[in-house]
């Protein structure tokens, strides 16, 4: 296993629409991690967001309309392997997440090939309740099972992935509605791969509206169940994670 | 033969008609004319011959030949939707690949263009979609 002093590491942010927020995501990217590649997915926004990003001069994916989270990850993840980086962290282009706890997130990865930045974990406050919060209790409680660790927040878009993980995603990252968090987890845990999370503290978006409200949230949610359920039935991928994958 | 058999016996000779034509102006696939090509070579056999439907539904237990008929048709319905959106799905997931693939090129393409010297491209313009917005 390479040291950290030599993996190449790369920052991806898919962005829909937000041509608001990106550069004082960029700033702070640049700021506190001179030393990791940058890479923007934009997803078909309708904005500027492709404009802003290129501006500050870092590279940009633009997908010609709107995949979803899990499309433009992928489309990340592919970028990767074509650019030879090691390690993939997914930064939410909202300001959301702190640039500064993807050392940490990045550190963790040399003892997992996933690391959540979990929201429950300690740090910061996070509070639902209703049927949001049972949803997330169950996704929560399948998960760790599955994984043998304690996972409390499966829905975070807070996680790098290492080397395995990378090659194993740029192939089988699901690209449909809600497949990109608790999916992909599953997918990654049947291959053989394991999970952890680090607390992490959530800020507030900088810019622009969220893109749930609670309603939403929670269908949100229900409907991650119901994908968790139908992947729990399905055949485990017949790839391995690392060898077999072909790039 | 009484009217409704001769109006099955047009209707199933129109729909053969019909899928030919398609099938030989290529604006229709085989593998999705070949289902109503069958349906079509079916509804024309028990409206020749009547007593295939009766007999097959004295065969399976129902006393209305004509119900047998309605079910079967609402079976072949649910399983042409079931077949159309399994191939919408492959659509999809095709749709997705090449549109990662475009967006990955169009990246490589911009370094190139960078390296040697040519100007900077400005930005694709994204299309919105039928809807405007997005999906998911």
């Amino acid at each position: 296993m390479p040291t950290p002093a030599v993996q190449r590491v790369l920052v991806v942010l898919p962005a829909w629409n937000e041509e608001h927020s990106l550069p004082a995501v960029l700033g702070e990217i640049r700021e506190h991690l001179p030393d990791v590649g940058v890479l923007v997915v934009n997803d078909g926004s309708a904005d500027a967001t492709s404009a802003v990003a290129r501006r500050h001069g870092v590279p940009v994916l633009d997908l010609p309309f709107n995949l979803g989270v899990g499309g433009a990850m992928r489309a990340g993840f592919r970028y990767a392997i074509e650019q030879r980086y090691d390690v993939v962290v997914q930064v939410d282009a909202d300001g959301q997440h702190d640039p500064r706890d993807v050392p940490r997130i990045v550190e963790q990865l040399q003892h997992s090939d996933i690391v959540i930045g979990a929201r429950f974990a300690g740090t910061g406050e996070y509070d639902v309740r209703g049927p949001r919060r049972w949803a997330m209790q169950v996704l929560a409680g399948t998960l760790s099972r599955m994984a043998g660790t304690r996972l409390t927040d499966t829905t975070s878009g807070f996680r790098g992935a290492g080397p395995r993980a990378v090659r194993l995603f740029a192939v089988h990252y699901p690209a449909e509605y809600l497949g990109d968090t608790v999916e992909s987890l599953v997918i990654a845990l049947r291959s053989g791969l394991t999970v952890e999370q680090i607390g992490v503290s959530m800020r507030e978006r900088t810019a622009g509206r969220p893109s749930q409200g609670p309603l939403r949230a929670t269908v949100y949610l229900l409907r991650a169940c119901l994908a968790l359920l139908i992947s729990l039935t399905r055949r485990r991928t017949v790839v391995g994670p690392a060898e077999a994958v072909v790039v | 033969m009484t009217g409704g058999y001769l109006f099955a016996l047009v209707g199933g000779l129109v729909t053969l008609a019909f899928m030919v034509e398609l099938l030989r102006r290529r604006r229709l696939r085989e593998k999705y004319a070949a289902l109503w090509i069958g349906v079509a070579v079916v509804v024309l056999l028990g409206a020749f011959f009547p007593q295939i439907p009766a007999w097959f539904a004295d065969l399976v237990g129902v006393t209305t030949p004509v119900n047998l008929v309605f079910f079967l048709g609402l079976l072949v319905l649910l399983v042409v939707c079931v077949q159309l959106s399994g191939e919408v799905s492959g659509l999809e997931h095709e749709n997705q690949t090449l549109a990662e693939e475009s967006a990955l090129l169009r990246n490589r393409i911009e370094t190139l263009e960078r390296h040697a010297g040519l100007g900077a491209t400005e930005p694709p313009v994204a299309d919105p979609g039928p809807g405007g917005g997005a999906a998911g």
